[in-house]
């Protein structure tokens, strides 16, 4: 009980205090409603302390838990998004990229990095849902692509973390085409025999769900992810009727045979460590 | 009796004209040659400035027109033999992918393709040709058949989707898809892809990883419909043409942007009106595409697949 005191305390504390940390002291679980200190909901993997909940969270988050020491190399860092279409629906394509890049602090949906996790070498690309709904256009399909064609060169193991709503459909064409090419450097990839494991957290749905996010040696998920081809609202209207609860879950996904296995954030990084291991 | 779409209805207007004045002049045995070739020449003339100036929506209901032939029609046209290969050997057998083994002009060939109806029920028991996993599992099984033998791959594409169900979702649609998109990059046959109607999404990918992608004239092919693009962006249906003029979807507009490696004309009017004549056009590409591509060897056709796919993006560096 000593945790709900704290918090007791915490609601009261004086607005002087709070304003030390910009992001906020306390960290409400939109799943039970519990409020905890942000800190220690971090040192928790940003899970819930309560429930378990995994937290929606981004690479920077991603790469400091699985990199040792928080140290990483990241590759491409400078790639952004190009208009080859010209596209225009109720904002230009460019605007719409650069009030999402000033918004998030990110460049695109994907970050690609290289480093040390515990001890082992591995290359991690990561998918930003904060950045256009993890919509997969060029840069992701390139950064990806880069990304396995370093874990080939480096001859390491390659970790993919998808959070994707699917398709950027402002690169239409060329989006879809992300998926052939990330899914002919998967096929190279196998061929230097090296593993891959996909992570799939929530949500990864659509074109993510259909290319490289199932492609794994080990495909994985945390614990309740959305997981899907079609978006659950597309399958209802089609079927007209609700959907099962728990569809589309990691634990339906598991239990369909489409996952190796389902694993809690806080266990992420030894649990592939000592699974990479065995494969050396 | 033909459908016709808004745009085809001046034509076909005027070619109702042609005929009553043909019918008139042999009932009353005047001769009206003159104004025949009058007419016959505005008709020429209309249709070759209407499908000259097609917006790209209007491509899109060309590529679904009632009419227009279906992989089992083509099929039908091209293959001198064709032996129908059911079952994905886990599951089921889905009607709305159709393969086997054919030949085309002495050539034998494995042919896949996805099938849409014609008439309600036969609509509904191809699914509106959108398949389930098991379909795109039964493409691969009869792709690595083919590779067994060594048989080159056609597949046919003609798809609104993949189909977005429960019992889908369960048996793994987007495992089945990605599978093949990976498996078809090492493919050692030559494998040809040729969108005939619609190309949606992912749907349509998971059977067009080729050495030659090709896209019939009045086809579409893009990661989203029209429809579904206005929806999203839009939110309301209403915005579909302006969506197909954004999403930049037709053949001319998929070949400049580098993302497919052809197109293949249509007679003139579209292919839904000449039958034989757009399967003796298909025909004839389909084998000069695999003479062309039996010339390299399985390495060199895998690695420009592959290189080809790798180079497909447009990024700022
Ligand atoms: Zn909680």
């Amino acid at each position: 009980m000593s945790w709900f005191k704290r918090t007791e305390k915490g609601i009261n504390t004086p607005t002087e205090l709070k304003r030390e940390t910009p992001d906020g002291l306390w960290y409400k679980c939109p799943e039970c409603k519990n409020v905890m200190h942000t800190r220690e909901h971090k040192q928790n993997a940003y899970t819930c302390i309560h429930c378990n909940y995994h937290d929606k969270i981004g690479s920077e988050a991603y790469f400091s838990l699985l990199f040792d020491e928080g140290d990483f190399t990241e590759l491409d860092k400078d790639m952004i998004s190009g208009d080859p279409l010209k596209f225009v629906d109720t904002k230009a394509y460019p605007d719409r990229i650069k009030s999402t890049v000033e918004k998030s602090g990110l460049k695109d949906a994907c970050r690609t990095a290289y480093g040390k996790m515990n001890g082992q070498d591995i290359t991690i690309s990561c998918m930003d849902f904060g950045f256009i709904g993890g919509s997969m256009g060029s840069v992701v399909g390139e950064k990806i692509a880069r990304g396995i064609d370093h874990a080939i060169k480096t001859k390491t193991p390659f970790l993919m973390i998808s959070k994707s709503g699917g398709a950027r459909m402002m690169e239409a064409g060329f989006s879809l085409m992300q998926m052939a090419k990330t899914s002919a450097k998967l096929a190279l990839l196998e061929e230097a025999k090296l593993p891959y494991i996909s992570l799939l957290t929530d949500p990864t749905t659509g074109g993510v769900t259909a290319s490289y996010a199932m492609l794994g040696d080990f495909n994985i998920a945390e614990p309740g992810s959305l997981i899907g081809f079609a978006g659950p609202r597309i399958i209802k209207e089609t079927i007209g009727k609700d959907l099962p609860k728990g569809f589309q879950t990691a634990e339906f996904v598991l239990e369909h045979g489409f996952l190796d296995f389902i694993v809690d954030r806080k266990d992420l990084k030894d649990k592939l460590a000592s699974l990479l291991a065995i494969l050396k | 009796m033909r459908t016709l779409l808004e745009f085809e209805k001046p034509i076909a207007e005027l070619e109702a004209k042609l005929e009553d004045m043909k019918k008139l002049a042999l009932d009353n045995n005047v001769d009206v040659s003159d104004a025949v070739r009058n007419l016959s020449s505005a008709i020429d003339t209309l249709r070759v400035e209407t499908f000259q100036n097609l917006t790209r929506w209007q491509r899109v209901q060309l590529s679904r027109h009632p009419d227009r032939p279906y992989t089992l029609d083509y099929i039908e046209r091209i293959c001198s033999e064709f032996h129908e290969l059911h079952g994905d050997r886990t599951v089921r057998d889905d009607p709305a992918v159709v393969g086997g083994l054919a030949q085309i002009e002495g050539v034998s060939v494995m042919v896949i393709g996805q099938q849409k109806g014609r008439k309600t029920k036969e609509r509904q028991h191809r699914n509106f040709g959108m398949p389930n996993p098991e379909g795109y599992r039964k493409a691969l099984r009869l792709m690595k058949m083919a590779e067994k033998f060594n048989i080159p791959i056609v597949t046919l594409i003609d798809t609104p989707g993949a189909f977005p169900g429960l019992e889908a979702e369960e048996r793994g649609q987007g495992e089945a898809i990605a599978r093949n998109l990976k498996e078809m990059m090492i493919l050692k046959v030559p494998v040809i892809c040729i969108i005939i109607g619609e190309g949606a999404s992912g749907g349509a990918l998971g059977m067009a990883i080729g050495d030659r992608v090709l896209m019939l004239e009045n086809s579409w092919y893009s990661v989203i419909s029209p429809e579904n693009c206005s929806t999203i962006l839009w939110r309301t249906w209403e915005f579909k043409e302006q969506a197909a003029e954004a999403l930049k979807l037709t053949a001319i507009d998929m070949r400049d942007n580098g993302l497919v490696d052809g197109i293949i004309a249509e007679p003139q009017g579209g292919a839904h009106l000449k039958w034989d004549e757009m399967s003796e056009i298909l025909k004839k590409r389909i084998i000069s595409e695999i003479a062309n591509l039996e010339k390299m060897s399985p390495q060199e056709r895998i690695s420009s697949r592959i290189d080809k796919f790798c180079s497909m993006g447009v990024v700022v560096e």
